[in-house]
């Protein structure tokens, strides 16, 4: 008896250990998880920032000091401890963070998450963001300052790493059962790769050469037409280009292969995108220029921005970081001040690849037959076998899809070919920005910049102001890359790259502003190949017109403009509806939503009915107006959106107006009113169950933590207005990530805000505590320290000491 | 002193020793230690280190959590789910740590009717 008792109690306490001690499905192992001397208890609580800490390989001591936004100022003695000091304060905020997202980049997530993960993973390494880090490693190598600086970086984390007890690593850690890895240069340039897919990992190439084949050249040119019949690109109209002397590349007379793709990998988010301007002294209400800038990306906790001052007895710079990167990204110094808008250009493309037979080992090129070697991906899931995808690498690139991968053709597959792989040294261009003193400093950084090409605008206290189009941007012949190459044509391969020197650009414009908003960079007079590859064509005209209007502009202006909630293209199609729909049909209640569209002031602001209207109204329209892409087995792109408002008003009576399942023959004006009865139903519907369809509540911003959004570490129905080709870009969980206007006077002023905290640990006041004045349209004030000398606005300093 | 008292004091106190320098676990191996040396009986076997430990670990998420306006239990309460309830999460904590406890403690006592014949 006692031995059966001694062996039940044993086996019982056996599994309730193992059962508390293990994690199930999303359910982490309860009795770790939950403990309070190494559990989640231990995180309820913000980060401690005070006293001395011994980190190794410091050559001087670095004095961080905390503002009340829990805004680090880190003042060193010299750029090596800046930097260290910049990769160990980080990693104090926000390392979780960081190492999932470099985790996400290279297509290791099944690692952490499991098999869930595995599509993910084998799509980065399809699309080779690990081939490409190791390439801009490569590239960094030569420049040996560069290197050592994201070395003292790494070395910055892994101090931190390594004085991180078990109780203190982040909460996300716990829920997942797993710890953090060493820190290394590979993972900055695989953040970097990060950045780069979101921002130029974008195209249809694809898609076009379906929808080329489905609807012929001539509707294809109608439907996606490089230029639109207005634009207003960033480099401003009748710009004189005679100074471009160089030979353009000669289109070849060889044909296209016609392929029919059925599906494509998903794209990153349409709207990634951002607004920065600068007005000259003339503009300025005090005759100091100003800048602005406002990236538009993912709403994510923790944010995809940290703020920091890094400051050396040689340069002070404050503004947004990206962690896991060295320096400033978009910010000021003593002297000038820059942010970004991404340049949307075509960076990205695709041929298709012939093999000699299954094993995939030769391809044809130029009537020959090369080796195409291989990149063996293994990638390792928790709790399973791993998984190895080999990749193909053709002189463009990776074969991304084969039959192994999204392919059905034995002997075929398709290679891309990205300015992502083509090794950059981007880090140098922000530690020259981070340092720089005026307009030639600001040139002489942007030469380093390779990809993703962006708009960099500059401002200075001597009264410069500037925008490049900066990237390293292949020189096209005309048509080349819109559509499926063939990758066996020498001719068909990127002839060379636009000399960096006639990258588009303008400085001190006569109408005494630049500004860009992912718009076309250029007019059709610059010599070079531009091919509208998705440019936005609202923000930018609204922005333009606003500093048309008037001579001078004041912060408040900038603020109001950041927060302009101006729905253009609604403004723009609306009119035209009223006029023409024929409403007589309408049912009361239709009428009675009609009625409050048509009393919409066409801004997209919280308490407004028309919006909402709007949204339901246009989706319905486009769904409509584009049923011929409903085609099955074809991956499609429907046309960008200023060319759809622009057919609905000019070509009314287009056999694609036609509703393809109904005998009759629609026109514009029958969609317009199918579509509105639609929408209408729509909103009656959604009323019914959810209340007002007031903007706030249809549209309901939230901010997801980047967990899969998981409820509980995010923030939910955000009261802010805006929408999508809105300056105020604010979508559902996409929109302005960062805002910051600065004021060139002597030192600049600045102000800025974004929807997060500082602090990466859910269980600190500092998680989220912007947010509300990020809704609100508010502002901080950034405290730029002129010496580290402590004032009262401190709120903690911690002494950083060589071990 | 009697056995209960004495028997919850010292798994009471093992268990904050231990929780020094072992994980979690160290619940159960301090009400091990404790059942093995001091013999309970009947429910008690179970109820006494479970009371030990959930007193010792409510009573520590407690104070760390109240010191933090709840900010964080509030969302672990959410993500758990616990209606997002921080008292009801601290409940579960202890629930959690005393059962593991009073498991261990009867392992203990069968160890020492095993052992002592």
């Amino acid at each position: 008896m006692k031995y059966l008792k001694f062996t039940i109690s044993l086996l019982v306490t056996a599994i309730v250990f193992y059962g508390l001690n293990t994690k199930f499905g999303s359910v982490p192992p309860i009795g770790k998880f939950l403990n309070p001397v190494s559990g989640i208890w231990q995180n309820e609580k913000d980060e401690s920032i005070n006293g001395n800490v011994a980190i190794n390989g410091l050559k001087d001591k670095v004095t961080v000091h905390y503002d009340e936004q829990l805004i680090p100022h880190i003042f060193a003695e010299n750029e090596s401890d800046l930097y260290r000091a910049q990769g160990y304060i980080t990693a104090k905020h926000r390392l979780w963070q960081m190492e999932f997202q470099t985790f996400a980049a290279a297509g290791r997530l099944s690692e952490i998450i499991g098999e869930a993960a595995l599509n993910y993973d084998r799509r980065q390494r399809r699309l080779g963001m690990g081939f490409g880090a190791e390439q801009a490693i490569e590239k960094i190598k030569e420049d040996p300052e560069t290197m050592a600086f994201l070395e003292a970086y790494a070395e910055g984390v892994n101090s931190y790493i390594n004085e991180l007890q078990p109780k203190d690593i982040p909460v996300e850690y716990k829920l997942l059962d797993y710890t953090p890895e060493t820190w290394s240069v590979k993972k900055t340039a695989l953040l970097l790769m990060y950045m780069t897919k979101d921002l130029a990992g974008s195209d249809n190439d694809l898609e076009y050469t379906n929808a080329l084949r489905i609807f012929g050249k001539e509707r294809f040119d109608l439907l996606y037409p490089d230029f639109f019949d207005e634009i207003d690109p960033i480099i401003p109209k009748n710009t004189d280009w005679s100074y471009i002397d160089v030979p353009m590349t000669e289109a070849p007379a060889s044909e296209l292969p016609l392929d029919t793709i059925s599906k494509t990998l998903d794209k990153p988010h349409p709207d990634n995108g951002s607004n920065n301007w600068a007005i000259s002294g003339q503009k300025s209400y005090s005759g100091n220029p100003i800048l602005a800038n406002d990236p538009h990306l993912g709403l994510n906790l923790p944010s995809i921005w940290f703020v920091m001052q890094l400051s050396t007895p040689t340069h002070n710079t404050f503004g947004a970081t990206l962690p896991g990167a060295l320096g400033i990204i978009s910010g000021f110094n003593k002297h000038i001040a820059w942010g970004e808008t991404n340049a949307t250009r075509d960076v990205l493309d695709w041929y298709k690849i012939e093999f000699q037979d299954e094993n995939h080992i030769q391809y044809k090129y130029d009537n020959e037959w090369r080796t195409a070697h291989l990149r063996i991906e293994e990638i390792k899931i928790k709790d399973k076998a791993p998984f190895i995808d080999s990749v193909r690498y053709t002189h463009h690139g990776p074969v991304t899809y084969d039959k192994n991968f999204m392919g059905d053709n034995k002997l075929a597959g398709y290679a891309m070919k990205w300015s992502g792989h083509i090794g950059g040294n981007n880090q140098r261009t922000f530690l020259e920005l981070n340092r720089g003193k005026n307009y030639d400093d600001y040139v002489n950084a942007l030469k380093h910049y390779t990809a993703p090409a962006q708009n960099f605008v500059f401002a200075s206290t001597e009264g410069d102001i500037a925008i490049w189009v900066q990237g390293k941007l292949p020189n096209k012949w005309k048509g080349q890359g819109k559509f499926l190459m063939d990758g066996s044509n020498p001719q068909h391969d990127w002839q060379g790259f636009i000399p960096q020197e006639y990258n588009a650009h303008t400085k001190n414009p006569e109408r005494g502003f630049v500004s860009s908003a992912n718009q076309h960079p250029v007019d059709e007079s610059y010599p070079f190949y531009v091919f509208n590859d998705g440019y936005e064509t609202y923000r930018n005209r609204v922005i333009n017109d606003f500093f048309n209007s008037r001579d001078t502009f004041s912060i408040q202006d900038f603020r109001d403009l950041q927060n302009n909630n101006y729905n253009l293209k609604a403004a723009e199609l609306l009119p035209y509806i009223y006029n023409t729909m024929d409403t007589s049909s309408l049912t009361e209640e239709e009428l009675q939503i009609f009625n409050e569209i048509k009393s919409w002031n066409f801004y997209n602001d919280i308490e407004e009915l028309g919006p909402s209207i709007w949204s339901a109204w246009w989706g319905t329209l486009h769904s409509l107006l584009w049923d011929e892409y409903k085609v099955d087995d074809v991956a499609l792109k429907t046309p960008y959106d200023y060319q759809t408002v622009h057919m609905l008003k000019t070509k009314g009576d287009d056999a694609f107006m036609d509703i393809m399942v109904t005998p009759e023959t629609e026109t514009a004006r029958d969609l317009f009113l199918i579509s509105f009865k639609k929408a209408a139903n729509t909103l009656m519907a959604w009323k019914t169950e959810n209340g007002s369809y007031n903007w706030n509540a249809y549209k309901a911003t939230y901010v997801g933590h980047l967990l899969q959004g998981l409820p509980a570490f995010s923030r939910f129905n955000l009261p802010i207005g805006g929408g999508r080709n809105i300056v105020n870009a604010t979508k559902k969980n996409h929109g302005a990530s960062w805002r910051m206007i600065v004021e060139m006077s002597n030192p600049p002023t600045a102000l800025g805000i974004y929807p997060g905290g500082q602090s990466g640990n859910p269980g600190s006041k500092y998680y989220d505590n912007f947010i509300d004045d990020w809704a609100a349209g508010n502002y901080h004030t950034l405290n730029y320290m002129q010496s580290d000398s402590g004032t009262d606005a401190i709120i903690g300093t911690q002494t950083l000491i060589s071990d | 002193m009697n056995t209960n008292i004495l028997n919850f004091i010292v798994t009471l106190i093992l268990a904050l020793v231990f929780s020094v320098f072992l994980p979690w676990w160290s619940v159960m191996l301090a009400a091990f230690v404790s059942a093995v040396l001091f013999s309970l009986k009947g429910l008690k076997v179970f109820l006494i280190p479970f009371l030990a430990v959930f007193l010792f670990w409510t009573g520590y998420a407690f104070v760390l959590s109240n010191n933090n306006n709840f900010t964080l239990a509030k969302k672990i309460a959410i993500l758990l789910p616990l209606d997002g309830n921080p008292y009801i999460l601290i409940l579960v904590t202890g629930i959690v740590g005393g059962f593991a406890a009073g498991m261990a403690g009867i392992f203990g006592k069968q160890c020492r009717v095993l052992v002592k014949k």
